[in-house]
């Protein structure tokens, strides 16, 4: 239900040829926001399911003949991240309330993004969320090509190219894992029960090469994050929003989902490639995004700094030592944490910079300057913003990074180098504030009009949102946690 | 007791294909130019009885008839209502191209002998019903290619008719060996007496037979002729013959390596042609500019996927259901493919697409699912074939193949995302050219969108489709 009523209204938007721009984009809105209730409204009967377990499932064969089914079901993992992607979504449907771009397609397509990204979360089965995986590339695709600018076609096509490269890399490690398990199947639960290629470190290595490859593509994490770039810089800003927000998240979330319950040897085995690419990522996403002067592809490489803090986190999760199990355990709260606020923070920050292109056509950080004099709004929801990004205390940004770390130098010290991630984050965040909102004003900030209503509402929320969670981490921690603690007991096995 | 093991009712579907073909070939002398649809219509009501018929032959148990020379099991079945289905499309698609055409029940009867053709390959359990239902099939096709007279079809027509000859000779010499060696041509005595045949000699007759089959299935090395023709001839000839005479194709060549004993490597030989069919076809669509002949080598590669599951025939209980459902996905993807070039007859570059998506967004939607259909990107149908078929072949123990498959999948979805780019771009100021003379055919844009709908369908109803071609 959470997941087709955006499929249909995506559908209905898009076969009614008639129906005009503005109820257009008011339907878009009107249909988050139910879907966002329903998934509240889920959240709020949500009851731990026991370990390896999901709550509301729902079983429905789908190809009999390969054991593959239509398997819905939450735990605390998937909750947190279905919440965020209602939250981001409504936000986006509410930004784009000022679209004037064929508003119709837009909506629709989003709808059909939005369906996809819930189905992945909530997938149970290998070949669901495959499909749902596809798709979403698919959807994106066509986000980019049809609304980027700059060089829309080229961006779009190096990002479909790399992401389905993933794709299928992942499809190549999903039939290895079904053909390895006894009795064959793609279900979820069962594959992690059974942890089929246990005692076969060779062949589990390569099946689990061949899922990590796919899932980095997806992340993005060192080396395979350079279709990022481009693809955040031509595409929309509800695109880019959606695209850091909701569909890195897939590559993370496979990490905890997939990766680590059913392969937990090779996890083991492969802990220290993981956790180095993971420091990798964090210092390299950190510097590059230092050196850049565009504003969207600093906060795109942020975004390969921010995945890098998950990628550390889950690859510490399998550095099993002696009575490091808690630890451990903080670590990878922490890195869930991370994805809701990454999605939460960075979304908000890539419809902060669609405003810079849409009153002056500029995502360059010298043409502007002394912006909080002319838009005082603008410039104190982007300061909220770029602190919270960096990891102010308050923000749920600290508290997913401070878990993260707490729980990795605890398991593994060397990881505190990667601790030097945050200070360059830091920095590049208030050499940006500085060089857009302070100072005298120059430039294209010259009658910069401010932040409009809807553009308040949709980025508001989701920063307000990054500071309750910030303040208040408790519910939401209370549903990860148990989840976190089953994750490791997995990979301990 | 005679007339029991003759069976001859085993083959109503058969014999209605043949009947209607000459009863299409005759009527359509005495019939008047503008009343020719008549003929169509017939056409149209012979392939719905096959698909009915072919559907009860489907519920029964496996049965054979005259004597064990033809087979009607789960494999025969669903070639039938495959191919039937998918003539019915092409003449559905034909409609705006062969209308009151001066060789309108030709056609309609080419395309129902070129069908009969395909479907006595699929069933055929002896050799010689196999050079039979080979020669059935690839008649009709030079005449098909060779019906419009421009200098392209008759290139593409004697190319294929040369390739043809020098290939269906190499069939009948595979027949001739393996009948001398073993006194039969039944192929249940086959399988158990090429046991104790010189593996040599077996395994020289059996690349004969296989160069025969690949050439009607148009994969390396037997495919020159398959871009030439489906540039050169018209819409419906080019959909029919990179679609339909593939079906029985591969369902033959799976039978016959059933019957060939474990001293002739031919789980190699088979998997040589596939991952030279799709790497081949791949690499040489890539810089088409004409979009027929970009799906020209794109068959060429769906060929080397097919062949896949072909490899691991006999180890694997998924090599034939996965080689049903990919041949049933390909058919009506492929064909919404070619339907899409067939209603945009001035688009003859891919360039030409530029803006189709404003001017008609149904038909830009079907070549969007089409295309990536093709590649095999979820939920259309042949993602689940090709899904199952690498499944399979790493199940029999060939998980190189189900790399190399997905490897080449991504070469592949290069060249339909060039064609898929311009579709989507806004149009031109002022117009293309080929915009302002926009014919659009209405029965072939029809062919199209149904084609993409009943290849998502089939898709979301993968498991249904599963059952059936899983046999009882």
């Amino acid at each position: 239900m959470i997941i087709f009523l955006p499929l249909v209204a995506g559908l209905a938007l898009a076969a009614l040829p008639r129906l005009g721009d503005r109820t257009a984009r008011w339907t878009w809105v009107a249909v988050t926001a139910v879907d966002l209730a329903l998934i509240i409204g889920l959240w709020l009967r949500y009851e731990t399911p026991p370990p390896g377990g999901l709550a509301f499932e729902e079983q429905v064969p789908w190809i009999p003949g390969v054991n593959s089914s239509y398997h819905l079901g939450v735990d605390g993992l998937s909750l947190p991240l279905i919440a965020m992607t209602g939250v981001i979504f409504l936000a986006c449907a509410v930004y784009a309330l000022r679209n004037r771009r064929r508003p119709r397609a837009q909506a629709a397509l989003f709808l059909f993004l939005h369906s996809v990204s819930l189905g992945l979360f909530l997938a149970a089965d290998l070949i669901l969320f495959f499909v749902f995986f596809d798709l979403s590339i698919v959807g994106m695709y066509f986000v980019i090509a049809g609304w980027g600018h700059g060089n829309p076609g080229r961006s779009a096509m190096k990002f479909f190219l790399y992401t389905f490269l993933g794709s299928l890399a992942l499809l190549v490690g999903f039939i290895g894992l079904y053909v390895a398990a006894e009795p064959h199947t793609f279900d979820m639960p069962a594959l992690a029960a059974a942890t089929p290629l246990a005692g076969r470190p060779l062949a589990g290595g390569l099946v689990l090469a061949a899922i990590l490859v796919g899932l980095a593509v997806k992340t993005p994490t060192v080396p395979f994050h350079t279709w990022l770039p481009p693809a955040h810089t031509d595409a929309p800003s509800v695109g880019s929003a959606v695209l850091a927000g909701v569909l890195l998240k897939m590559g993370t979330y496979g990490f905890v989902r997939i990766a680590m319950p059913m392969l937990p040897q090779a996890w083991r085995a492969w802990a220290w490639v993981i956790v180095v690419v993971g420091v990798v990522s964090v210092l390299y996403g950190a510097l590059v995004a230092l050196a850049q002067t565009n504003v969207k592809r600093m906060i795109a490489y942020t975004s390969v700094n921010h995945m890098g803090y998950i990628v550390l986190a889950v690859g510490v999760a399998g550095l099993v030592a002696g009575d490091t199990a808690a630890a451990r355990s903080i670590a990878v709260t922490g890195a869930v944490y991370q994805m809701v606020s990454h999605g939460l923070i960075t979304a908000a920050l890539f419809l902060l910079t669609g405003v810079l292109r849409d009153r002056a056509g500029s995502y360059e950080m010298r043409e502007y300057g002394g912006l909080a004099a002319p838009a005082p709004r603008f410039a104190a929801v982007f300061a909220v913003g770029a602190f919270a990004s960096l990891g102010l205390p308050a923000f749920t940004g600290f508290i997913a990074e401070f878990q993260i770390f707490t729980g990795s130098v605890a398991a593994a010290p060397v990881t505190a180098v990667a601790i030097l991630g945050i200070l360059v984050t830091a920095a590049l965040f208030l050499r940006a504030l500085q060089g857009l909102l302070a100072g005298d004003t120059r430039g294209r900030a010259v009658g910069f009009t401010d932040l409009r209503p809807a553009e308040v509402w949709s980025v508001g929320p989701l920063l307000l949102l990054s500071l309750l969670f910030g303040v208040l981490p408790r519910p939401l921690l209370d549903v990860i946690e148990p989840a976190s603690a089953t994750v490791i007991d997995l990979v301990g096995r | 007791m005679q007339t029991d093991m003759m069976r001859p009712l085993l083959l109503l579907p058969e014999m209605l294909l043949v009947v209607g073909a000459l009863t299409a070939l005759l009527g359509g002398s005495f019939v008047p130019r503008h009343r020719q649809w008549i003929i169509r219509v017939l056409t149209a009501v012979v392939l719905v009885a096959v698909v009915g018929t072919a559907a009860v032959g489907l519920a029964g148990p496996t049965r054979t008839a005259f004597d064990d020379s033809f087979t009607v099991d789960t494999a025969t079945g669903a070639a039938r209502i495959i191919a039937a289905v998918g003539t019915l499309l092409v003449l559905v698609l034909a409609a705006d191209e062969i209308a009151g055409a001066a060789r309108e029940s030709e056609i309609c009867a080419l395309l129902l002998f070129g069908t009969a053709g395909t479907v006595l390959l699929a069933g055929a359990d002896d050799l010689l019903v196999l050079a039979v239902g080979f020669l059935l099939a690839t008649i009709p096709l030079y005449g098909l290619i060779g019906i419009v007279s421009t200098a392209a079809g008759a290139e593409a027509a004697v190319k294929t008719y040369l390739l043809g000859a020098l290939l269906g000779i190499l069939l009948l010499l595979g027949v001739t060996v393996l009948s001398g060696l073993t006194g039969s041509t039944g192929y249940a005595d086959l399988t158990a007496r090429l046991a104790d045949a010189p593996p040599g000699a077996v395994t020289a007759a059996a690349v004969a037979l296989v160069a025969g089959l690949v050439f009607k299935a148009g994969g390396v090395p037997g495919h020159f002729w398959v871009p030439d023709a489906a540039q050169g001839a018209n819409a419906t000839a080019a959909t029919f013959l990179t679609t339909v005479p593939k079906i029985g194709a591969l369902v033959a060549i799976y039978r016959l390596v059933g019957v060939l004993p474990d001293t002739v490597p031919w789980p190699v030989l088979v998997a040589t042609v596939a991952v030279a069919s799709m790497t081949w076809g791949n690499l040489a669509a890539y810089w088409q500019s004409d979009p027929r002949r970009l799906l020209g080598w794109s068959t060429v590669s769906q060929v080397g996927f097919l062949l896949v599951p072909v490899v691991v025939a006999g180890r694997s209980d998924l090599a034939l259901p996965s080689l049903l459902l990919y041949l049933a996905g390909y058919t009506v993807t492929n064909i919404a493919a070619f339907a899409v070039t067939a209603a945009l007859p001035d688009r003859r570059d891919l360039a030409d697409y530029r803006g189709l998506a404003a001017q008609a967004p149904w038909l830009a939607a079907a070549l969007v699912v089409a295309l990536l259909g093709l590649v095999g990107t979820p939920p259309t149908v042949v993602f689940i074939g090709k899904l199952t078929t690498a499944t399979a072949a790493w199940d029999g123990g060939h998980g190189w193949l189900a790399v190399v498959v997905f490897a080449n999948t991504l070469i592949s979805l290069f060249y339909y995302l060039r064609w898929i780019v311009p579709t989507y771009r806004r149009p031109e100021p002022g117009g293309h050219p080929a915009e302002r003379s926009s014919a659009v055919g209405r029965w072939a844009s029809r062919t199209a969108v149904t084609a993409a709908a009943v290849s998502l369908a089939l898709g979301l109803a993968g498991g249904m489709v599963w059952t059936a071609v899983s046999g009882p």
